[in-house]
């Protein structure tokens, strides 16, 4: 039954390299926003996949959050048979085209590659991309089967990663779902934070119209806590279960003087006004964002290269990433950091800002900071960051942006008893069902990590669907034997 | 979905909307705004809710012509539709029985000012109600406001309609003749509201108003609408939008307001042209 690994008795030179995807070049892309990476023509892909060794153990499918059937699919590919690698694709992910493009499979599906032990791993994600946009430009979108309806009512509110997978899922379980979401338009992050240059908004789109296809009713411009409360949604509203997908949308700011100066944004902010308000198309799109010559970004993370990047794009002469921490605690996907540099991005390290200067109006014209050195590793585990007293400095800038990371909005707890929180504002809900401490409320994402990634929300949306699922049949297992069936 | 079922000039800037917004209207309360879009490429807005009516199941919304989306608001009809209606959105008034308050409305202010009146009379409050504007044309809602007030000061700068005076000036008359004022309600143009609140502070009688700042998306995630009270970070659409008036930077919120001030003019001149050209073109 096991196959011999297809290139074992090929010479390690005949083997092909992972393959290069192809990419606007950086000073180009610089000024545009259009998407960075370009995608494989089939013939790459296929390569690529070749690539594959069909291992007896895959180690790959252990390192995906929602479990994809990773050699079933690329070998599909390595066939040419596109349609069945779709097919083997959307049976665990339904939004195969944003996973392949943010995933940071670097750290969870390619890291346990066996190739890539001793060579480059196969670049599942390029692949996963590939075979997504196949589908949804050439190959039509199959619908899978979907199950008789149930009677019964989900309520998921929020339209991001997390709330997407969930709903999708218990549409396809037959169940009536119906997703709210605050903004006016879907998908959460994928809209407002994520800029068009690394994933494009179409794309996000086409994947709220495939959960839609599913069954899924969408209620935009419904702030849950304001318009109708979770009690409310179990009660009068008749929903018999409600999954919390509402992410973390607070966004942080460091309390220092000055922040409130004029072109002070939150990442949030700024990424809302370009990314879901267009604001790089005004006056064509009603909202404005200011950007100036000099732009400082404070924070390293993943958002913080997306404000970095889109500053350049909206026209700035020199954007610099501040951050208290070395190169080597940078939290923000390898790439993302790589593309940023070739941009021409410059990245200040161990630099922390203290007071933020305004002119005679408000409006910034500097910022003073301090250098940092690294100390005794503090609970997460990262060496603290200490300011070295007397080495103070100014820098000129126009423009700041807070990018240090976000917690969740409190306002979809209004009216929501019996909802543990943590001291942090996430939601403590069950790790492998999602279960919160209010009766017939599950969660995950964001709401309940923190920060985290897209594929780790929707990875919590689908062990959510698949808890509600039971729990709405009537069933329950427990959650040894859940595992074990799991594995099977 | 959010038909305009009926829309009124109230003179030569200001008009009037009734909005079909059932669910909206039943959970809406004095003090509270809606984000509003109109169209795809459309800015969101807040404006604030003059009215509700649980049972016709709509909010009412005044607003003044200021800016392109404003002004684009402006020419929709009866029959149109908002693409977006969010709320009820900040929190609401703190109405109680506070002995006598006194309700002060500038201008379009007079709009949000009005059910928070109602509803302090309805709590038992002696009303005392002040509405001024720079001049008779820009008044609205005089009948309106008395019939909720026990007493009612009508004033303008200019002195074409009712007493000729700023708001503040029967206000501290008000302050300096009586000291049962348990509570005053202001809301206006920024620099109207300062000014209140400086006028009101030698007094020492708490005085809420209503922060106009910008907003982008009013349900706490940007911070776009931050402001400081008593020198702290706080955001105008989730913990406001009403403040103490004796705490907030004025300063810091009239700067903050000026931030598009270019892009503002250039948005409004763009669509003034393109009506100009439309109209030109039949």
């Amino acid at each position: 039954m096991a196959q011999q690994p297809k290139t074992a008795k090929k010479p390690a030179t005949a083997r092909p390299p992972r393959q290069p995807m192809p990419t606007q070049e950086a000073h180009v892309r610089a000024r545009n926003f259009n998407e960075v990476a370009l995608g494989f023509s089939l013939e790459t892909a296929m390569l690529e996949a070749s690539r594959c060794l069909k291992c007896k153990k895959p180690k790959c499918v252990l390192g995906c959050p929602v479990e994809v059937d990773i050699p079933k699919f690329v070998s599909a590919l390595a066939d040419g048979d596109l349609r069945a690698a779709a097919v083997a694709l959307k049976a665990d992910n339904n939004l195969p085209a944003i996973c392949g493009r943010v995933c940071p499979q670097e750290t969870q599906c390619e890291i346990q590659c066996v190739l890539g032990k001793k060579f480059e791993p196969v670049a599942i994600g390029r692949l996963e991309r590939f075979v997504a946009d196949w589908e949804r430009t050439e190959g039509g979108l199959e619908m899978p089967k979907v199950q008789p309806p149930s009677g019964k009512r989900v309520a998921v509110i929020g339209a991001g990663p997390a709330g997407l997978t969930c709903a999708g899922d218990l549409a396809r379980f037959g169940h009536q779902v119906t997703i709210f979401e605050a903004l006016h338009a879907p998908g959460g992050v994928l809209i407002y934070g994520i800029p068009e240059f690394r994933l494009p908004k179409d794309i996000v789109h086409a994947e709220v119209d495939y959960v839609k296809s599913l069954g899924a009713e969408m209620r935009l411009n419904t702030v849950i806590g304001k318009l109708y409360t979770i009690d409310e949604l179990l009660g009068e509203e008749g929903f018999d279960a409600v999954f919390l997908g509402t992410g973390a949308g607070l966004p942080r700011f460091m309390n220092i003087p000055g922040e409130n100066h004029i072109g002070v944004y939150s990442a949030n902010e700024f990424l809302t006004r370009v990314n879901l308000m267009k604001g790089y198309l005004f006056p064509e799109y009603d909202t404005p964002v200011q950007i100036g010559a000099k732009v400082a970004v404070v924070g390293a993370g993943n958002v913080a290269m997306d404000a970095s990047r889109c500053s350049l794009r909206l026209g700035a002469d020199e954007v610099h990433i501040v951050y208290r921490r070395s190169r080597k605690e940078v939290p923000a996907r390898a790439e993302e950091v790589h593309h940023a540099e070739e941009e021409g991005i410059i990245f200040n390290f161990l630099t922390n800002p203290v007071e933020i200067y305004g002119d005679e109006k408000s409006r910034v014209r500097g910022m003073r900071v301090i250098r940092m050195e690294l100390g005794e590793p503090d609970a997460s585990g990262r060496r603290r960051p200490v300011p070295i007293p007397g080495s103070e400095y100014d820098i000129e800038v126009d423009t700041v942006v807070m990018a240090l990371g976000t917690s969740p909005n409190p306002l979809v707890f209004y009216d929501a008893g019996g909802l543990e929180r943590t001291r942090w504002g996430t939601v403590v809900a069950d790790e492998q069902t999602g279960r919160t401490t209010k009766d017939r409320v599950w969660a995950g994402g964001d709401l309940v990590t923190g920060t985290a990634t897209v594929i780790s929300a929707m990875g919590a949306g689908k062990r959510a669907a698949a808890d509600i699922n039971l729990f709405l049949r009537g069933m329950k297992i427990p959650v040894e034997e859940k595992v074990a069936v799991a594995q099977a | 979905m959010y038909k305009i079922l009926v829309k009124e000039d109230l003179g030569p800037v200001n008009k009037l909307m009734v909005i079909e917004a059932p669910e909206v209207a039943r959970k809406a309360k004095a003090g509270q705004f809606v984000i509003v879009r109109i169209h795809e490429e459309g800015e969101r807005i807040p404006l604030t809710i003059a009215d509700y009516d649980c049972q016709a199941g709509t909010i009412t919304l005044i607003f003044q012509e200021v800016g392109k989306t404003t002004i684009h608001l402006g020419t929709l009809k009866e029959g149109d539709e908002l693409i977006s209606f969010v709320g009820p959105l900040g929190l609401p008034s703190q109405i109680e029985n506070y002995g006598t308050v006194v309700c002060v409305g500038g201008g379009v202010g007079i709009a949000p000012i009005f059910p928070i009146a109602r509803a302090l009379r309805e709590a038992g409050n002696h009303l005392i109600s002040i509405i001024g504007a720079r001049q008779k044309e820009l008044l609205f809602w005089e009948d309106k406001m008395r019939s909720v007030s026990d007493e009612l000061i009508v004033c303008t700068d200019d002195g074409s309609y009712g007493r000729k005076a700023l708001v503040t000036q029967p206000l501290k008359e008000l302050l300096e003749t009586r000291n049962d004022i348990g509570r005053i309600w202001a809301i206006g143009p920024a620099i109207m509201m300062k000014f209140t609140a400086l006028t009101t502070q030698p007094f020492g009688v708490h005085t809420e108003v209503s922060l106009n700042s910008i907003m982008v998306d009013g349900t706490g995630m940007c911070g776009a609408c931050r402001v400081e009270v008593g020198g702290k970070t706080r955001f105008v659409c989730v913990d406001g939008p009403e403040f103490d008036g004796h705490q907030v930077d004025w300063d810091l919120l009239l700067a903050r307001q000026r931030t598009y001030l270019e892009e503002e003019k250039l948005a409004r001149e763009k669509f003034e042209h393109e009506c100009r050209a439309l109209a030109g073109g039949k």
